[in-house]
């Protein structure tokens, strides 16, 4: 089981977060191919939402690119306006949604807008929030997928375009959020879950450690007193994640 | 000028309107749109844009927007003011317009810094309950712009595939062109509820096949993935930009010749072949 890729162990992990008969907020690439793996195991029922409008019960039979491409829209349940999706986000209707970010701080806050102090004169002007900052305010869980680097989990983030815990403790009540909030973190090395609105180290993925993962985390580690190794995935797992990314387009791209 | 386009999100992007644009030296234009790929970023680049409303720029197949980026991080090819929506408040934004209300209280983006930055949104408590909620003044573009499968001479416009917020924005917009793919010369059957804009509203219909490209047209064509990557590869420099532009859009005259000019490649991303229906029902 040593070929297993870091993005295939996080889409076992990422899968395992989604429910049976959850409503979830799909994002491209690495959510996808959860929610794919999720609906053929545990959890046959969920339904998937994408942020232009789309609404399905199976996901589409092909590789995406887009959450817009055709195979996407064919066969959907539902093709209607942004705003109706977006509505179920607010109606407080979705219980998870995916989210990937550039930077991530130790209280889950995500950074897509722009690296730097000043958000105008930026040092590295990033795409924006897109759905990401809507689905971080309004959807009950948040699980975010990122690449594990000390550049990008770092202390604090240069600006907050979609709110995890803030400054930690109740800051989402205070703000006027009302639930939600990252329930976990999984990156290319490990998981982490959130206590008091602070990332906690869970576990670490096989090849790595508490220690690799400290070396590579830019705010002082917390650790779980039963932090342990990440589950592999099944051989039936990756069967299923194989079968849907044949070539490794997403997970093994080596990021 | 602001100009509301590309607001289906990833599909039915009018990428032959912008390069128009960009052909006839539009400058100091207001570009509003959720996602509309890097169609903003050609637009910024050819230095047509003062201020971008939107929720997301760059290359959605390759990532970060090299013109977005040189904008913002040096000011070239000019300094361009930014307003930070996220999708769902820019809807709101564009619903607001589209229904004369003044703005939408909304509980996404509290305690995003989108909300501090974004200078036209107000923190307020709501009157009913005092819970915290933000206020999304309306936008109401000058124009939008709308490509579809199908209109008719009048302007009624049928898009099949995702809206995103087109609907939202078209009947915020003071005024709508319609690009489609077909024109019939004779309505067939007309179906009012498809329509996704009243033919009042809209000024100007083009028959332009290909409009979308390299974005997907639902049951038209394909997403061309690869001229996505192409461009964000030729574009790292402002010199590439200029030389893609050169090539790509003020070397041809119109979408027919650029059509042209994508060959084979072209006709590589026929989705009709796949969706011919058997019978048509209207």
């Amino acid at each position: 089981m040593t070929d297993v890729s870091a993005g295939e162990l996080m889409v076992a992990q990422a899968a395992r977060e989604i429910r049976d008969g959850e409503t979830v907020f799909v994002g491209m690439r690495l959510p996808l191919i959860a929610f794919v793996l999720a609906k053929k195991t545990h959890a046959p029922s969920a339904i998937g939402l994408f942020e232009l409008g789309i609404i399905r019960d199976e996901p589409a039979g092909e590789l995406l690119y887009t959450m817009g491409d055709n195979p996407n829209v064919e066969n959907a349940l539902w093709c209607g306006p942004m705003l109706a999706v977006m509505g179920m986000l607010q109606r407080g209707e979705v219980q998870a949604g995916f989210i990937g970010g550039a930077e991530i701080d130790r209280h889950g806050n995500l950074n897509t807008t722009a690296i730097g102090a000043d958000r105008m004169h930026p040092t590295v002007a990033l795409p924006g929030s897109g759905g990401g900052a809507d689905i971080a305010s309004l959807a009950h869980r948040l699980i975010v997928i990122m690449p594990h680097d000390k550049r990008r989990l770092r202390e604090k983030v240069d600006f907050i375009t979609s709110p995890g815990y803030g400054t930690g403790g109740d800051w989402r009540r205070r703000v006027g959020l009302v639930h939600g909030g990252p329930s976990v973190l999984i990156t290319t090395l490990g998981v982490f879950r959130f206590e008091d609105g602070d990332a906690v180290l869970a576990s670490y993925h096989p090849g790595s450690s508490v220690d690799d993962v400290r070396a590579n985390t830019g705010w002082q580690l917390r650790v779980a007193s039963d932090v342990r190794e990440t589950e592999l995935p099944s051989a039936e797992v990756l069967r299923i994640i194989r079968g849907y990314d044949p070539q490794g387009f997403w997970t093994r791209r080596g990021e | 000028m602001s100009i509301a386009i590309g607001c289906a999100l990833e599909p039915a992007i009018p990428f032959a309107f912008a390069h128009e644009l960009i052909r006839q030296r539009k400058r100091d234009l207001t570009l509003i749109g959720p996602i509309s790929d890097i169609l903003f970023d050609q637009l910024i680049g050819a230095g047509c844009v003062a201020r971008v409303e939107a929720a997301w720029v760059g290359n959605v197949s390759a990532g970060l927007g090299h013109c977005y980026r040189r904008a913002l991080e040096q000011g070239e090819p000019r300094r361009i003011e930014v307003r930070d929506h996220s999708n769902f408040s820019i809807g709101q934004a564009l619903l607001a317009g589209a229904i004369g209300a003044q703005y939408i209280a909304t509980k996404t983006l509290l305690g995003s810094d989108i909300a501090r930055t974004n200078p036209t949104f107000k923190e307020s408590t709501s009157p009913f309950d005092g819970s915290k909620e933000l206020l999304v003044p309306a936008i109401t573009p000058d124009l939008a712009v709308l490509a579809c499968q199908v209109a008719d001479r009048d302007g009624s416009a049928e898009l099949q595939g995702p809206w995103g917020v087109s609907y939202e924005a078209a009947l915020a917009a003071k005024s709508a062109i319609v690009l489609a793919e077909i024109v019939p010369a004779e309505i067939v059957v007309r179906t009012p509820n498809r329509a996704i804009v009243p033919a009042t509203k809209v000024v100007a219909v083009v028959h332009e096949p290909g409009a979308c490209h390299p974005s997907s047209l639902s049951r038209m064509y394909q997403r061309d993935h690869e001229f996505f990557h192409e461009y964000h590869r030729a574009t790292r420099t402002a010199l590439g930009f200029d030389r893609w532009i050169a090539e790509w859009v003020t070397g041809v005259p119109d979408r027919a010749a650029y059509l042209r000019k994508l060959g084979p490649r072209w006709d590589a991303l026929d989705a009709r072949v796949k969706f011919a229906p058997t019978t048509e029902p209207n």
